[in-house]
């Protein structure tokens, strides 16, 4: 007979497991590549990344990316959340079709819009046919920085706002509806119970959706290196490089680190700067 | 009835790995009856059995040809040796292959004698001797990069020019009459992540302006080269960045002219052979610098018997064999062999720009890199990451060249690989001046 103390363990053993066979070990092993040289403690590893030409870009490259792509979701998924839950009727369907994305796995994802934006692709065959342009340009050069961080962001925003929205929507379906009627009563307009009633009661929705986004923006790669080569280097794409391409685990460590730390503060910013107190929990 | 259905498939597989088992020795032991051809080459299946089916047969004696990886290729080699008796009648590799066992192998100079007819270009015979006056393997078979424009280009050729001996100049201006012409950028270059740009500066650009690839990358004769590659890169097509294979640009018309790898320009001249022509890699100061993916035969001294290996060496340097390994394995004659007409029109297009290009009189071939072992592809990234500091991104040549000449050199002593071809042997790591 097992105890009644000793059960909730038990049942969580077998995902505690999981985690440390293929996180908690993996992460340490990742975090010894980065430190170490033939078993010696060296931070050369991070000294040849720094000094590596790619590193900066990346970075800039990547943060850029999340400062950009971060807000636009959440404004959208607000949007579209406050939308849903007004719906009477054909909610599901509607949500139905707006998380269609999430299904598609980010490469997938990179390669649609690449069909679309390529030299030869559906975007340049509406301009040719409606006389816009005489013959197809290429938006994807190498020199036009400012198209790839567009089209890297409308694929990034395409793709992964449902995510923030799915979230939201649950956060929005949490909250009595008593608070909206009472402010309602006392004249206010829907924007004014929108930034007084929904947006602070949706903090803890907010900061969920804030630190999954955010982590997982960091991590973007696939779509990038789709649309974009080379030509716009992120964290994640360089960390790919160094370990299969240039096949040089050390290096390839300390960018997978570098990584881990980005996110890490960003989500103890978020957890701050959006505290949830214990009573406002739902 | 479970039960039975388990035994019956126990059974059955039983049977079949049992039929399979002695297949295999069955072929084993017929297969130890012919001279053992021990190659790094032609691994593919379809491709090894061309060349037993339509190369071997010939021979008269049977061949057992058999492509290995590289691990088990030099494991049993090494194990010939050390028991100084051996069943590898002749070895097929790559020039890189052969490097190592210099004073294992035997000299073949009485069979390069009586190649007679058979013309191998100087520039491998003079690669075969490894550094020794004697001939160490016979250049067998060659793939390359050469040029291939579309035969629109040709009009806007520079007056004078001659398309079989370009120089780096006129390729220059040869773009940008096309440029000026057309209104957009026609020469282009692999540039993109599944591009093979690292192998036009080191067994192209390098080789024509510095006579070297690793000694001297941070020369003045390399800060030259890459102004005049900034030249040529100011009338490229910018979407070269995006190319992986510049048979696509040049299928769709975006691209007239490029440089690029014979295989990855195959299906441009089988589908348009009318409308492409290929021609040898342009020539800069120090000469026409070109990579020859070269691949020779040699003979070990634990050979079983010298004399009949010597006899297969020259049957595979006859003209009809040279063919007959090119249909099989895409790979281009190292002699003047003339190509049939029947040929598929990318093999005709390319092998006559190959054995133009190892052929010319300025040739300077660049090997592939050697000796850096897992480290090709950090001494990869020297080449494209000075490319995209210096052209795509503007850098100063000087600094960038200073900086990459460190990380260059720190490869090279990690791997402490000897210089390799253009740059001169080396006693120990191949320095970077």
């Amino acid at each position: 007979m097992i105890s009644k103390r000793a059960l909730p363990y038990l049942l969580l053993l077998p995902a505690t497991v999981f985690l440390i066979v293929f996180f908690v070990l993996p992460f340490l092993q990742v975090a010894w590549y980065a430190v170490t040289d033939d078993g010696g403690f060296t931070l050369q590893h991070f000294e040849t990344m720094r000094q590596d030409w790619k590193f900066m870009p990346a970075l800039t490259n990547t943060f850029l990316l999340v400062i950009i792509i971060v807000p636009i979701q959440i404004a959208l998924s607000l949007g579209m959340a406050s939308l849903v839950t007004k719906m009477k009727t054909g909610r599901e369907l509607v949500l139905y079709i707006w998380t269609i994305p999430l299904g598609i796995s980010d490469l997938a994802a990179g390669l649609i819009w690449l069909s679309i934006l390529d030299q030869t692709g559906f975007m340049n065959s509406v301009l040719f046919h409606l006389g816009v342009v005489d013959q197809p340009v290429n938006h994807l050069l190498y020199n036009d920085y400012p198209a790839l961080i567009a089209a890297v962001v409308l694929a990034e925003v395409w793709r992964s706002t449902a995510i923030v929205l799915v979230v939201l929507v649950a956060g929005m379906g949490l909250i009595p509806k008593e608070y909206g009627e009472a402010a309602e009563v006392f004249g206010a307009s829907p924007w004014k119970r929108f930034i007084k009633v929904t947006l602070p009661l949706l903090r803890p929705s907010l900061q969920t959706a804030l630190i999954l986004r955010t982590i997982l923006a960091f991590e973007v790669f696939a779509v990038a290196v789709a649309l974009t080569g080379t030509n716009l280097p992120v964290l994640m794409s360089e960390t790919f490089h160094w370990q299969f391409d240039l096949q040089d685990r050390h290096v390839a460590s300390a960018y997978a680190l570098v990584l881990l730390a980005v996110s890490i503060a960003f989500t103890l910013v978020y957890l701050r700067v959006l505290r949830v107190r214990e009573e406002e929990r739902a | 009835m479970l039960g039975k259905q388990f035994t019956l498939r126990g059974a059955l597989s039983a049977l079949a790995v049992t039929a399979g088992l002695s297949a295999a020795f069955g072929a084993g032991a017929a297969r130890a009856d012919g001279m053992l051809f021990w190659s790094t080459q032609a691994r593919p299946v379809e491709e090894a059995q061309a060349v037993r089916e339509q190369v071997l047969a010939g021979f008269g004696a049977p061949v057992d040809f058999q492509p290995q990886d590289n691990g088990p290729f030099f494991t049993r080699i090494q194990a010939e040796l050390e028991s100084g008796k051996g069943t590898i009648a002749v070895l097929g590799g790559l020039h890189a292959d052969f490097s190592t066992l210099v004073p294992n192998m035997i000299d073949l100079d009485d069979v390069a004698g009586t190649l007679g007819d058979a013309h191998i270009s100087q520039t491998f015979t003079g690669l075969s001797k490894l550094g020794t006056d004697h001939y160490k393997y016979i250049p067998w078979m060659q793939a390359s990069y050469v040029m291939a424009a579309n035969k629109k280009a040709l009009q806007y050729l520079p007056k004078g020019a001659d398309i079989n001996a370009l120089t780096y100049d006129q390729l220059i201006e040869w773009a940008k009459a096309m440029k000026d012409a057309t209104g957009s950028p026609k020469f282009g270059l692999p540039a993109g992540p599944k591009g093979l740009l690292h192998r036009f500066f080191q067994g192209y650009a390098y080789p024509s302006f510095t006579g070297s690839v690793v000694t001297n990358f941070r020369s003045p004769e390399a800060v030259a080269m890459w102004d005049k590659l900034k030249e040529l890169w100011a009338v490229a097509q910018p979407a070269s960045t995006n190319y992986g294979f510049m048979q696509e640009p040049l299928l769709t018309g975006e691209v007239w002219v490029a440089w690029e790898h014979t295989s990855r320009l195959q299906d441009a001249f089988n589908k348009m052979p009318d409308d492409f022509v290929a021609f040898p890699a342009p020539a800069g100061p120090q000469g026409r610098g070109f990579m020859p993916v070269l691949t020779g035969l040699a003979v070990l001294k634990t050979a079983p018997d010298a004399a009949e290996s010597k006899k297969l060496i020259s049957y595979l340097m006859k003209p009809e064999s040279q063919v007959a390994m090119l249909k099989a394995t895409g790979f281009f004659p190292v002699t003047d062999a003339k190509l049939p007409d029947d040929m598929p029109a990318s093999m005709r297009i390319s092998g006559a720009a190959i054995q133009a290009q190892s052929g010319a009189k300025d040739a300077v071939a660049s090997l592939l890199p050697q000796g850096l072992g897992e480290l090709g592809g950090r001494f990869n990234k020297v080449y494209t990451d000075s490319f995209q500091r210096i052209v795509l991104a503007g850098q100063p040549v000087k600094d960038v060249l200073d900086d990459e000449a460190k990380v260059l050199k720190s490869i090279m002593d990690e791997a402490k690989a000897p210089c390799w071809a253009p740059d001169k042997p080396s006693e120990g790591t191949c320095p970077v001046n």
